[in-house]
């Protein structure tokens, strides 16, 4: 089965449908299927449940869909960035469901793992425990958390091979590892695939079967928080 | 008198010891990485997912790919390794990390604290602060000793909804230190130019006053 794309547009056909659930890779804007948003804001597809860390900031990333009016719902850790998303969440158009950055993981790594559900202290004695079973272990109380799958998800990575085998680069990995395992359908975006046998299989972070469709994207990588320091002067 | 924020990160630096794994939260927190003795060796973990965190960036070094928890373009050392959110939290609250400094809003006398939301005002999200309160080995708290309005941060209950529960062992302060003795806090460290009545008028928690207190002199 051949797994390359010649674009984003058509990596994605047949695969989006008003009301599904996506995961989007991504740590602020730092490793985000750049090439998948477009794609989907180009869909118009409507009603969307997106699990994404962050929601891009306005005009990019996930923000895109936001402008649009695309997404019916977030489930993130934080979402500061973003003013169209304040509108939006203060106005009632948006719903909003917090998870714990660690809790989020966990539950996407559950959810690709084929893990119903497990138990965690993060949370426990906040309001993120209300509504949730608590069992005590070794004398400590822990919450339930469930695991996340999604219909589609849209991960970057750095390189890939025909097969789907990718590596990632640098904090640019985040989330994107576990959301690639966690999509009924993985779209994976890269910078560079190379020919069979060019990735080394010991340094491979995500095997192929966890991706079904490659596509070579561009990418404007677009900065938040620029900081640098000065040489000191000779 | 009393601490700057720089003068706090730089008390806050003297908790890390040779060899310790080290999360610092946003904000006064990254002032902390500044003031690590020379004499010792720690690695920053950063929660996007890399352990040995480096310096900023000279300017032909931006790297997109390369960013801390507050987004902020960084570098790596030699020692650096790079991992997923899940590992990464897998060392956050499987007990791998042996300090988080971190900002708040409020600590209450037992050790809860708030510092992810305001009811009422923009919700921005905990992102890792939850799993760090609950995971990390110890948990030190810097802030301001009293908020803007002068009223105080240390209360019997926290009044906004919390990160944690009973999870934090130290606060560092514009007016002095900290410990969490269980069901009250101890004043063990007074900041330059800090007075005992100072802090009876700005301290809503309950708390005991060290019998080896401290009393730092001005720099």
């Amino acid at each position: 089965m051949k797994k390359v794309y010649p674009d984003a547009k058509a990596a994605l056909d047949g695969l989006v449908f008003d009301g599904m659930t996506i995961m989007a890779g991504g740590f602020g804007l730092c490793g985000i299927p750049e090439n998948a948003i477009a794609a989907l804001h180009a869909t118009g597809v409507k009603d969307l449940t997106v699990i994404s860390n962050n929601c891009g900031v306005d005009g990019f990333g996930l923000g895109v869909l936001l402008d649009n009016k695309q997404i019916r719902k977030m489930v993130s850790s934080y979402v500061g960035e973003n003013k169209e998303f304040e509108r939006q969440f203060l106005s009632g158009e948006l719903e909003l469901e917090f998870n714990p950055q660690g809790t989020l993981a966990e539950r996407i790594r559950a959810g690709g793992a084929g893990i119903p559900g497990f138990f965690t202290k993060t949370g426990v004695g906040t309001m993120i425990a209300e509504g949730k079973e608590h069992r005590e272990f070794d004398g400590e109380t822990y919450i339930m958390e469930t695991g996340l799958t999604a219909d589609l998800s849209i991960v970057k990575a750095w390189k890939a091979d025909p097969e789907g085998n990718l590596v990632f680069r640098k904090t640019a990995r985040n989330f994107n590892p576990m959301m690639a395992t966690a999509g009924k359908v993985t779209v994976a975006e890269v910078e560079e695939i190379v020919g069979l046998g060019e990735l080394d299989p010991d340094s491979i972070h995500t095997p192929g079967i966890f991706v079904q469709r490659i596509v070579k994207g561009a990418f404007e990588k677009r900065i938040e928080q620029r900081t640098v320091r000065e040489r000191e002067s000779a | 008198m009393a601490w700057t924020r720089d003068e706090m990160a730089a008390r806050a630096a003297q908790e890390l010891e040779d060899g310790f794994y080290v999360n610092l939260g946003i904000g006064i927190p990254t002032l902390v990485a500044n003031h690590i003795a020379e004499d010792i060796d720690v690695t920053l973990q950063s929660e996007n997912g890399m352990l040995g965190m480096g310096p900023f960036p000279y300017e032909d070094q931006v790297d997109p790919d390369l960013i801390n928890a507050g987004k902020q373009t960084i570098t790596e050392l030699r020692r650096t390794s790079y991992f997923s959110s899940a590992d990464s939290f897998a060392m956050i609250r499987g007990g791998h990390i042996d300090i988080s400094i971190l900002g708040a809003m409020e600590v209450s006398e037992t050790g809860d604290i708030a510092n992810w939301m305001i009811p009422g005002k923009l919700v921005k999200g905990m992102g890792g602060a939850m799993d760090l309160v609950a995971g990390v080995k110890r948990v030190v708290v810097i802030m301001d000793h009293a908020n803007k309005a002068g009223e105080p941060k240390l209360l019997k209950e926290c009044t906004l909804p919390l990160t944690g529960k009973a999870c934090i062992d130290r606060i560092i302060t514009t007016l002095g230190v900290f410990d969490v003795k269980g069901d009250h806090l101890e004043l063990i460290e007074l900041a330059p130019g800090a007075t005992l009545e100072e802090i009876a008028g700005k301290t809503e928690a309950k708390y005991t006053v060290s019998d080896a207190l401290v009393e730092h002199e001005a720099a």
